[in-house]
């Protein structure tokens, strides 16, 4: 997957795990938190909607990768870069 | 009595309900529906089995809820969270200034977790049962307070919240917590009654079938059949009945609208089978009520009854009920299953609930689907189809009963 996909793939669960926001001006380099409703529960949800979707393990010590768009994708690129994108 | 009922502080009152049915989201909409023989039965498709039959809610839940909240409660939590804003709403109270520690919630639940735990399995199955699949939201989903926990983070109340485990006869229990806090001095609010998501469980409709108890009709709106020779089981519903109960003097000082006097209530124990009912307890449960409200069963205008349409089970009823009220030509029978199936923890407050507007038009609703009725159930005074014009309604009687025995009652008085 290039970035762009993973980039979309992120985008895609938000979308499911916060059906209210409106995520069209997400800034990627700013804290997910910072600009949605998301607690401690919606960032799992995060973590398994991957790992259910590709296969991907994100152990806990990995969590603070997840912070920013930005942040997400650059974590996720080496691990998914052999994944095929289903979006 | 622990308590003094002649103290008005004692006196406890409705004051606002809300409530979703299969055949109404509003109290005025489902006792329209009531008056009219309108049934909410529909076909209904769950996992596993062949398309059942069953009471399915409408309600609009956005109305209080955003659809993340959906999606990370339940469906007995969300029908907590509609029926409890709308008791609030109808109560006219002032909410916004009300101390939100002095409201206690009490919603009466049959069973929680079944829906989410069979939610799951068949999530893990997908993923050859790898447990690493299994959500993060499964405990807070499932613990047995779900939907009166999902109640106070919606509303931001702060006093106490319980659910009250009691099978069907749950409705009547969750009043019954309500009124006891209340008079105990707990709260000086409570919402109460109970909640069903039951319909969502596969297990629930699966576990009838093998005991031959599931309901089964060409046409669903008949398939509920209460004291009917060709009754042939339960259809199982969805909904919600939850009130907000005052003390007297409270109420009187807002001018507050009153719906009714909860002025006797009981509950007590077959102790003897974990399905089969026993009408000698039935009755003892049902005396101990009217003795407890210092009636006698001629005083009573309306038994809501309890009858779920099981073969054994409308047979027993029927005869505690001819036992307590087999005297009295003022009490006519009505039963609210024959119109929506059995709503669960909701069964006993939707059924109360619906007959309470008799007090003003002195209407009670029938049973409808009583076609000839089964001489086993030799009961005299069932309104039987058609809703009957009654003289004066005083009195309501409620009986709901449920698995393991328990049964219970709640009678209501006009407020004038």
């Amino acid at each position: 997957m290039t970035s762009e996909q993973i980039r979309q793939v992120i985008i895609d669960i938000l979308e499911r795990i916060a059906p209210d926001e409106d995520l069209t001006n997400l800034d990627d380099s700013v804290a997910f938190r910072e600009q949605m409703e998301l607690d401690s529960m919606d960032f799992l949800d995060i973590v398994m909607e991957l790992r259910k979707q590709y296969r991907v393990q994100i152990p806990e010590e990995d969590y603070g990768n997840l912070v920013t768009m930005d942040s997400t994708v650059s974590y996720l690129e080496p691990r998914l870069k052999d994944v095929e994108s289903a979006v | 009595m622990m308590y003094d009922p002649q103290d008005d502080r004692n006196r406890i009152v409705i004051t606002g309900i809300g409530l979703t049915s299969p055949n109404g989201n509003s109290l005025a909409e489902f006792r329209a529906n009531l008056l009219a023989g309108v049934s909410g039965v529909v076909p209904y498709e769950t996992r596993y089995m062949p398309p059942v039959l069953a009471g399915v809610c409408d309600c609009d839940v956005l109305r209080y809820q955003k659809r993340k909240d959906l999606r990370r409660g339940t469906r007995a939590g969300s029908i907590a969270v509609y029926c409890a804003n709308e008791a609030v709403v109808d109560s006219k109270i002032d909410w916004e200034n009300f101390p939100r520690e002095r409201v206690g919630v009490y919603i009466g639940i049959t069973e929680h977790g079944n829906v989410e735990t069979e939610n799951e399995i068949a999530n893990i199955k997908e993923f050859d049962y790898d447990t690493n699949f299994w959500s993060h939201h499964h405990n807070p989903r499932t613990v047995a307070n779900n939907p009166a926990g999902e109640v106070t983070l919606n509303m931001k109340i702060t006093g106490p919240a319980l659910c009250i485990g009691a099978a069907c006869a749950a409705g009547n229990a969750g009043f019954i917590q309500g009124v006891q806090m209340l008079r105990l001095g707990e709260v000086d609010m409570a919402i109460a009654g109970g909640v069903s998501e039951s319909i969502h469980t596969f297990g629930i409709f699966a576990s009838f079938k093998s005991q031959g108890a599931l309901a089964a009709h060409e046409d669903p709106a008949k398939a509920c059949r209460p004291f009917d020779t060709k009754r042939n089981g339960i259809v199982v519903a969805e909904g919600g009945g939850l009130v907000t109960l005052e003390r007297l003097p409270d109420a009187l000082a807002r001018g507050a609208k009153i719906y009714g006097e909860i002025v006797g209530y009981a509950i007590n124990s077959d102790a003897s089978d974990f399905v089969l009912p026993s009408s000698e307890r039935q009755t003892e449960c049902m005396q101990l009520a009217l003795k407890r409200a210092n009636l006698t069963p001629d005083q009573i205008d309306i038994v809501s009854s309890h009858a779920t349409a099981t073969e054994q089970g409308d047979i027993e009823e029927s005869t505690a009920l001819h036992r307590v009220f087999g005297e009295s030509s003022r009490t006519v029978i009505n039963n609210a299953k024959s119109f929506i199936g059995h709503a669960m923890g909701a069964a006993g407050a939707l059924e109360l609930l619906g007959n309470l507007p008799a007090f003003e038009d002195g209407v009670a609703h029938a049973t409808i689907n009583l076609d000839e009725q089964d001489p086993r159930c030799a009961l005299t005074n069932i309104v039987a189809n058609e809703p009957r014009q009654l003289r004066d309604v005083n009195y309501i009687f409620n009986n709901s009963f449920g698995m393991l025995g328990i049964n219970s009652a709640v009678i209501v008085r006009k407020y004038k």
